[in-house]
């Protein structure tokens, strides 16, 4: 497999100025003979799919949910970071990509992410155009608040809601195209394979979710913008219908994926309880501002917090990054909490939970103030848990949040298959080995509204692209293998539903690939998850038909996709031989705890080939890197002290 | 806790459906109304039976997948709340409950508590959104814009699309849904070019959709789950009328 990252040469400052300008284009006239692709109607697939329609496409968006509106960026809360300097305390453009890229623990690409820094500022003009309602001062300018991984407010928010405003901002944009018919929309409709012919990304095939009927559509280029792959581990702040089907199907016809272990887990969410529970709830990590983390000094102390005097309280994160306190980065903030609870200072009835506390916020700012800040979270925290949070701590406890692995792409978002690009949490590329808080936002409206529009007219207008319909033999050779699936699903009437499968997968990744992985643990996993597999296979039991809307149908299909995904993300951790951001490795530590990079042998993307045919589950997996070469920024040991 | 529950059933849009009884067994208080609905299907589904279906996605109140009648109330008895984010603690042991889809002409049932919303998507395409193209836009802070009403634009937007003022509308009526965004927009100075198209062409593609009037009730106020100010659709009138005594034509 050869990789070419097509970075640009030169200063890393006009770097994407100068390609844009090398970058084909297509004419006005000839925008309307090309017919595009986008799967995923969030902040990337919706600011894409809106911005090609605007040019003069014809794009064809597809999303499961029965809404575009409804895509999973909605549930982001706290903000979307922006160089914008509005402040005055000292942001750049290279201030959010240095701290980018140190908050990445330096495993991204330098020119993907110093382009997103520097579109930055265009985002929040162009959501502010919108109708975005951010927050404003009196004065009637935008409002900022700080993030963890920064020492500057650059974060810009509407409430505790920023992700719901953002997407509904283009989602107005992309129903205005709707509305214009230059983009025809396809809700409730899963992808289930991507289609080639010649080698390049041509079509797709999809399941609609309403009449279960199993169809093609094909066009002159792809675009997935379909999330990532947290659900993986069953519990999850994802949606429930969130997976990884369209990257992995694309991954098994050829894309390679990149850094699959690479996984985030968000120190602030509501803990678990309970066998039952169906996903877990994020706190926003802006609470971070003004709440202050802390657990018992002794262990197994349980006396109400309230009770338990400032002495014998261990504020840890104040305490082990000072300058940092509590906005300590997210990877680091989740280790110390895991720490702390294994050493038997948790709280809560599982001992799995960290006090939150605005005790002092509330005295120091009174607690109206901090009802307008974050209102909303309060009243969301007390109805799951039954607590106020006005009156007693928060317990949260670190759950997966965000997976910033995923399919590899070059600097014009194309993966290794040609015409098929990925876009947002989809892809890989931006956040190294673990996302600053208030990025994702930026990076999904980034790829959408200002990346690809450029990129895939110099797709477009430099390859021969014989037209082709979906009556060509790729999309029935791919049609039928879907619908084998799907019948073969059907047909088990195993003993086991298929949420328990995905429970017990769930299970073996939280506790073997999850928060700390060690060599015993992921081998360990790599030989329970094909048994699972297996017995999937034979005992699943999917209620109902093919030909109706069928959620357990829905459910099998995409659970088949994590059971294999999950051997690869296990490998993927297993031969990174470091300890990385979010990828931390028991035995790769320094003497204090923290991870320990191996910069001489892993400062490299690992990239990953599928072997063997698309159509038997996972058979061998190749490993593949791309070196990163660091021309502005020096490798530094990644300190909050 | 134990309950009763009866649930519409119904195959799919064309085929009659009808209420069913199951029970739902070891039912915990701290259990959202969606994950006591997980526990009953997974037992409908080891007895060979169709799960039943219902919309949900994000599970924390902000997607608006999720909306079912609990007992006639949209979105259950708990204020301000979405039905995933309603917990068995609000009910008591032993209680029956009824749960049906919302009820409305212009959300056809797609199968027991799954209805098809997408006449939103079309008023929202007939006019709610500014239009500007991406790469248009000038510096975000050109445009000052008072607290006061970026405050209350933002209370407007935090409509979810779920539907329950349809379905608690003894007419049907989309008008809470409209309103906001609406209002959103005629708040803003960026929503001001368009203004009074935009209430035109939504009002217009409401009625086609076949949703009633609004005769100011506010049902639909009481069970928003994001708590959605009835003010805004006599905001609306106002805004439609004005509009349709100007010169302005709607596009269409």
């Amino acid at each position: 497999m050869k990789l070419d990252s097509k970075i640009p040469s030169g200063p890393l400052e006009s770097k994407w100025e100068r390609h844009k300008f090398d970058l084909k284009l297509v004419s006005p006239a000839n925008k309307r003979k090309f017919d595009i692709i986008v799967v995923g109607s969030g902040l990337a697939g919706a600011s894409a799919a809106a911005t090609l329609g605007e040019l003069g496409y014809n794009v064809k968006c597809f999303c499961f949910q029965d809404s575009p509106r409804r895509a999973h960026s909605i549930a982001a809360q706290g903000g979307i970071n922006a160089a914008k300097n509005y402040r005055g305390d000292g942001d750049s453009v290279y201030r959010l990509f240095y701290d980018t890229i140190k908050g990445g623990d330096f495993r991204s690409r330098e020119a993907n992410v110093y382009r997103l820094a520097e579109v930055s500022g265009h985002i929040i003009d162009q959501c502010v155009a919108q109708g975005v309602p951010f927050a404003r001062e009196y004065g009637g300018l935008l409002d900022n608040r700080s993030f963890g991984g920064a020492q500057v407010s650059r974060t810009f928010y509407a409430r505790g809601q920023t992700g719901q405003q953002l997407l509904l901002g283009a989602y107005s944009s992309l129903s205005r195209q709707i509305g214009a018919g230059q983009v025809k929309m396809f809700p409730k409709t899963e992808m289930l394979d991507l289609v080639l012919v010649d080698g390049r990304a041509r079509g797709i095939v999809v399941r609609n979710l309403v009449t279960g009927q199993i169809e093609s559509h094909a066009a002159d280029a792809v675009i997935l913008a379909t999330g990532g792959y947290g659900n993986v581990f069953y519990l999850s702040t994802n949606a429930k219908g969130s997976n990884v089907t369209a990257t992995y199907r694309a991954y098994k016809r050829g894309a390679a994926f990149g850094n699959p272990c690479f996984t985030q887990i968000h120190p602030t969410c509501i803990p678990v309880k309970g066998d039952y529970q169906s996903k877990l709830t994020l706190m926003s990590e802006s609470l971070r501002n003004d709440g202050r983390v802390w657990v018992p000094l002794a262990k197994g102390d349980k006396r109400q917090p309230a009770e338990i005097p400032e002495s014998e309280r261990d504020y840890y994160l104040e305490r082990k990054y000072p300058s940092f306190g509590n906005l300590a980065p997210r990877d680091i903030a989740s280790r110390s909490a895991k720490e702390v609870c294994d050493e038997g200072r948790g709280v809560g009835e599982s001992a799995y939970g960290v006090y939150l506390d605005f005790a002092d916020a509330i005295h120091r700012l009174g607690e109206d103030k901090i009802r307008a800040r974050y209102g909303n979270l309060f009243d969301m925290y007390e109805r799951i848990t039954d607590e106020n949070p006005y009156k007693r701590p928060m317990r949260i406890y670190p759950a997966v949040h965000y997976t910033m692995g995923g399919l590899w792409v070059d600097y014009n978002l194309m993966s290794t298959i040609p015409g098929l690009h990925v876009l947002g949490e989809a892809n890989f590329s931006d956040h190294g080995a673990n996302r600053l808080g208030a990025s994702a936002l930026m990076q999904g409206l980034a790829d959408g509204y200002f990346v690809i529009p450029y990129t895939i007219a110099n797709y477009l207008a430099g390859q021969k692209l014989e037209k082709i319909t979906t009556s060509h033999d790729a999309f029935k050779v791919a049609e039928e293998g879907c619908s084998a699936r799907v019948n073969k699903l059907l047909s088990i009437k195993g003993s086991r539903t298929v949420d328990s499968f995905h429970r017990e997968l769930g299970k073996i990744m939280w506790d073997k690939c999850g928060m700390a992985r060690d060599r015993q643990g992921l081998q360990e996993a790599l030989k329970e998850i094909p048994k699972l597999r297996d017995e999937f296979w034979n005992d699943v039991r999917v209620a109902g038909a093919g030909d109706e809307l069928n959620q357990s149908l829905e459910k099998a299909g995409r659970v088949a996709d994590f059971m294999e995904f999950a051997e690869l993300m296990c490998l993927d951790a297993l031969t990174r031989e470091e300890s990385c951001g979010g990828h931390f490795r028991n035995e790769y530590q320094t003497p204090d705890g923290e991870a320990l990079r191996n910069d001489e042998n892993f400062c490299h993307v690992a990239v990953w080939e599928h072997e063997g045919s698309p159509d038997v589950p996972a058979k061998g997996h190749k490993r593949h890197i791309e070196p990163l070469v660091y021309e502005s920024v020096k490798l530094a040991t990644r300190s909050y002290k | 806790m134990k309950l009763k529950l009866h649930v519409w059933r119904q195959k799919d849009k064309s085929t009659p459906g009808r209420m069913e009884t199951y029970d739902a067994n070891n039912i915990s208080p701290n259990m959202s109304f969606l994950e006591m609905l997980d526990v009953v299907n997974e037992d409908l589904i080891k007895d060979g039976k169709d799960p039943i279906a219902f919309e949900h996605d994000c599970r924390e109140g902000i997607c608006g997948s999720c909306g079912l009648m609990v007992n006639g109330v949209a979105h259950g008895p708990q204020d301000a709340t979405t039905t995933c984010q309603l917990h068995m603690r609000s009910f008591k042991d032993g209680e029956e409950l009824f749960v049906e889809p919302w009820r409305a002409h212009g959300f056809p049932v797609r199968r027991d508590l799954v209805v098809d919303r997408s006449a939103f998507d079309r008023i929202i395409q007939a006019g709610g959104f500014i239009s500007v193209n991406s790469g248009a836009a000038q510096d975000a802070n050109a445009l000052p814009v008072r607290k006061v009403d970026a405050d209350e634009a933002f209370n407007a937007a935090a409509c979810i699309g779920c539907g329950a003022c349809v379905a608690a509308c003894k007419n049907a009526s989309a008008m809470l849904f409209v309103s906001a965004k609406v209002a959103q927009f005629s708040l803003l100075p960026q929503g001001q070019p368009e203004r009074q198209e935009r209430a035109l062409n939504m009002v217009n593609q409401m009625k086609e959709e076949g949703f009633g009037n609004c005769t100011n009730q506010y049902e639909c106020e009481a069970v928003c789950p994001k708590q959605i100010s009835a003010d805004y659709i006599a905001k609306l009138n106002r805004e439609f009328i004005k509009a349709s005594l100007s010169s302005h034509d709607a596009r269409k």
